[in-house]
């Protein structure tokens, strides 16, 4: 008996065991029929069908017919567009910044993954399928972001992770990490003198880490030898491997100077996987961006709320693209993530750029600044079933969202949103609270305790 | 020589403002007076259909004749043909003016420290300098009304055309008290009180506005007497509302606040207008009963709970329009009150339709404000605020050709296009030479 009890007891572990590893995101089927076509990297297509087979767009084009046991949506009249790619978010994440140290390498936004968070679903009420979870902007380097593919409902946070997309880290340069260490804490940065001697500092102290693991390692190999490893260093490391291409730095940063001088940091470590987000004065390096990094991803039109973002403009985008930069528009917020497709139009009204240009901002542009554009961010055969379906034009100010597709699988049906779509239901508040200024902008989250007034709070998470 | 030296020197000076900040259309740098014939478009009247091939001539300010046929007569001729003219829009909820830079304590002037300010005056604190103003009027926005937050009684709001170079010069006619209605809601996460101490905040606060409301009565009617009273300067703001010279302006957002709010305006005399609204959808047919009228907005917001279908906000402005409730929208932004007619486009694709939500920014608010024989609607006789675009203004392809205040013709540049047209093709560019 006791022994049976062991077996049962191993077996369960056993099972467990096999169920995580075995644990994969669902993929599906569905033929979309006779839709205007988006296909934002080949241009638009009449009257054309989508096919996605487990989970793989497998044909584009008109008469298809769907293979038994395939879901057919009549997109008659309709458009179809690749899952909208947010290049910087904070949704379905727990905490958001871990402002200790100036730079915090070592920590990653995968281990405070939420899929029960309902920005996940609001965010595919809107067309957005894919959205990167990032780091707060309290530290010069922060923690390693996410990528999150929005699959709503699964509960394995790991579910919910795009495992395919390579790493990317935050940056942070300007008011928010010298407020922070600066003001908050009491050391360097205080200044944008100290953030950049902060990144120098880190990545040469990054190269002697390397170093000395290389000679650890040649001395290994030698017969007989008595050396010691190095203590191992997660923080150092991941410089490391940012050093060595293995990672995309996302740079949070607001004005031209600063921006410049990480261009020159870069360069001077060999670095080229780099991207600026917010990226403000981003306009005025513009032909800099373009020659040296993977571009910019940028608000439409938000500036002011800041002394950093004074001197900024609509126009951002549309002369970042017309210089030859990579361009992406961001949400930075859950109520923005929502609609997108109207921020990329904004570029339409600010610089007058084309149907394809400005739907090339939210879906192949922030796709190519995650390294993902061989997989997601155009619809192309062989590539991944991330498909929106909308009414009226998704550039128009009347679009709405109809259908929003992951993997071939629906998560989101407008005829079928209910009263209520919670996942979870929070057993200790018997009343429901209502929040009617929601954390819509979450970059200094988590960094309340170094700062004595709400308004300051307020003030600083706009 | 030298004289002609100076003479070119003299020309080159005069010409730099013109090379140096060359507007989009490379006219003007100034708001310009005069007489302006606007021809052949089709003009979206609001409240008279829709004309086409119609002319406008704005004289002294106004919109003095409209019709098929009108002569230019001496004034400016713009040439309107394929273009759309529509009267220009009203935010009835911002902060513009009233800040610079929302993270500079120094430029922040919305909020005064005390809980009953109500003769706080936001129009005195409205910077005509703004840089946003001119970012905010090309979008077709003309008019806003500027209002002051926080405490019991904020301070006195003031609508405002966005022309002028004094306070007095913008001001558009209408001024309100504004109240905040006790909230049961949270002010966001970092809001820690219970809900005992909630419920505690909110019985005082109403005890506080019950006994300023009577003081004010007492003070209305004691002044009316001709007696002379003591400086109260916050009880004499306060009997302009009970007298019905100013109306109050209730920001109001939780369902049962709303209700509470309705309860508390009746038997009361005053014009009530009812501002925020966040969840009237819930309650949308007492408010409807009640006939206060409704400022609501930001229509692009995020629902109020959790549990809230996605487009609770987007479709709320519609919800209440239907049950019959008077609706004006609001960005409540500042530095983005430009986005006011993507925030009615949202509006109107959730439910409240294009015309609908075209009033919601036009005559609603100017009859919410007693202006409606002035602003709102483009009729003979009206305040020639007015816009001519390309297309429906609302959409953000469309572009905006002209905008009129005042009768005054607004320069289309601000400092985003001043940086678009200085940085699209930077000199020198990636090398020096």
């Amino acid at each position: 008996m006791k022994m049976n009890t062991k077996y049962i007891f191993i077996a369960l572990l056993l099972s467990l065991s096999l169920n995580f590893s075995w644990a994969q995101a669902p993929k599906g089927s569905v033929l979309i029929k006779n839709g205007t076509v988006l296909t934002v990297t080949n241009g638009t297509l009449e009257n054309t069908d989508v096919l996605v087979e487990n989970g793989i767009i497998k044909q584009i084009g008109q008469n298809l017919s769907a293979p038994s046991g395939v879901m057919t949506v009549d997109a008659t009249g309709k458009y179809v567009m690749p899952g909208i790619i947010d290049a910087h978010s904070h949704i379905a994440l727990d905490v958001v910044n871990e402002a200790t140290s100036p730079i915090v390498a070592e920590v990653r936004m995968k281990d405070v993954v939420n899929p029960y968070e309902i920005g996940i679903y609001r965010a595919l009420a809107g067309g957005v399928t894919i959205s990167h979870a990032m780091h707060g902007s309290a530290n010069v380097v922060g923690g390693q972001n996410a990528t999150l593919k929005h699959r709503w409902g699964m509960n394995n946070p790991t579910d919910i992770i795009m495992q395919d997309a390579p790493r990317t880290i935050k940056f942070a340069l300007g008011e928010n990490p010298t407020r922070v260490h600066g003001r908050g804490n009491g050391q360097q940065p205080r200044t944008r003198m100290g953030v950049e001697a902060i990144l120098r500092n880190g990545f040469n102290e990054a190269i002697q880490y390397k170093k000395a693991w290389a000679d650890y390692n040649q001395a290994k190999s030698q017969k007989g030898n008595t050396a010691v490893a190095p203590e191992y260093n997660e923080r150092l490391q991941t410089l490391a491997d940012i050093l060595d291409g293995k990672i995309i730095i996302h740079c949070h940063s607001y004005r031209a100077d600063e921006i410049y001088m990480l261009i020159n940091v870069a360069r001077d470590f060999g670095i080229k996987k780099l991207v600026f987000q917010h990226t403000n004065e981003g306009f005025k390096v513009a032909p800099e961006i373009a020659e040296y990094t993977m571009g910019a991803s940028v608000f439409a039109d938000w500036w002011a709320y800041k002394f950093e973002v004074y001197y900024s403009t609509a126009f951002n985008a549309a002369i970042l693209h017309q210089n030859g930069a990579i361009t992406s528009i961001n949400s930075d917020s859950a109520e923005l993530i929502r609609h997108l497709y109207h921020e990329a139009a904004k570029t339409q009204r600010y610089g007058g750029l084309t149907d394809d240009e400005a739907l090339a901002m939210i879906t192949i542009n922030p796709a190519k600044q995650l390294g993902i554009e061989d997989k997601v961010g155009s619809l192309e055969e062989g590539k991944q079933g991330d498909v929106v379906i909308f009414e009226g034009h998704p550039l128009s100010s009347y679009a709405i969202p109809q259908m929003t597709f992951v993997d071939g699988i629906k998560y989101f049906d407008i005829k079928e949103d209910s009263d209520d779509q919670r996942q979870r239901i929070s057993p200790t508040e018997t009343v429901e609270p209502i929040l009617l200024s929601e954390e819509n902008h979450r970059c200094m989250q988590d960094t309340e305790h170094l700062f004595e007034t709400a308004s300051a709070l307020f003030q600083m998470n706009q | 020589m030298k004289r002609f030296n100076k003479t070119f020197l003299t020309f080159l000076i005069a010409l730099l403002p013109i090379l140096s900040w060359a507007q989009i259309d490379g006219e003007f740098i100034k708001p310009q007076g005069g007489k302006f014939l606007l021809k052949n478009a089709t003009v979206h009247t609001i409240t008279k259909g829709v004309m086409a091939n119609t002319s406008i001539l704005i004289e002294d300010g106004k919109i003095a004749k409209m019709g098929s046929n009108l002569t230019a007569d001496g004034a400016e001729e713009i040439d309107c043909s394929g273009l759309v003219i529509y009267p220009g829009m009203i935010d009835s909820g911002t902060t513009l003016g009233l800040v610079e830079v929302n993270s500079v304590p120094e430029t922040v002037d919305y909020q005064e420290i005390g809980n009953v300010t109500p003769n706080m005056q936001a129009l005195t604190a409205v910077n005509p300098n703004s840089e946003a103003i001119p970012v905010t009027r090309v979008s077709g926005v003309t008019t806003t009304l500027a209002v002051p937050q926080g405490g019991l009684f904020s301070g006195t709001a003031a609508l405002i055309n966005l022309v002028g170079y004094t306070p007095d010069q913008m001001f558009a006619g209408f001024k309100g008290v504004v109240m905040n209605f006790p909230s049961s809601a949270r002010r966001g996460r970092w809001d820690r009180r219970s809900d005992d101490d909630i419920k505690k905040d909110n019985e005082k606060a109403l005890k506080d506005a019950n006994e300023l409301w009577e003081k004010a009565i007492s003070y209305n009617e004691l002044i009316s007497k001709g007696a002379e009273l003591e400086y109260y300067p916050e009880i004499a703001q306060l009997a302009k509302v009970v007298s019905g010279e100013l109306a109050l302006i209730i920001e109001v957002n939780a369902a049962s606040d709303i209700q509470n709010a309705i309860k508390w305006t009746e038997g009361k005399n005053a014009r009530f207008i009812f501002s925020g609204v966040k969840e009237g959808w819930r309650v949308a047919d007492e408010i409807a009963k009640s006939k206060i009228p409704v400022i609501t907005g930001p229509v692009q917001d995020l629902p109020s709970r959790e549990s809230d279908r996605y487009d609770a906000a987007y479709s709320n402005a519609g919800k209440m329009a239907k049950a019959g409730v008077k609706v004006a929208l609001r960005t409540n932004e500042s530095e983005n009150v430009r986005n006011l007619p993507f925030h009615a486009a949202f509006a109107a694709a959730y439910g409240m339709g294009k015309e609908e939500a075209w009033k919601a920014v036009t005559i609603n608010p100017a009859e919410i404000f007693g202006l409606q024989d002035q602003l709102g609607s483009i009729e003979e006789g009206k305040i020639a605020n007015l816009i001519v675009a390309t297309d429906d203004p609302f959409e953000t392809r469309a572009q905006i050709m002209h905008v009129f205040i005042n009768g005054f013709r607004i320069p289309l540049s601000n400092r985003h296009i001043r940086l678009y047209q200085e940085f699209l093709d930077r000199s020198p560019g990636l090398k020096t030479n």
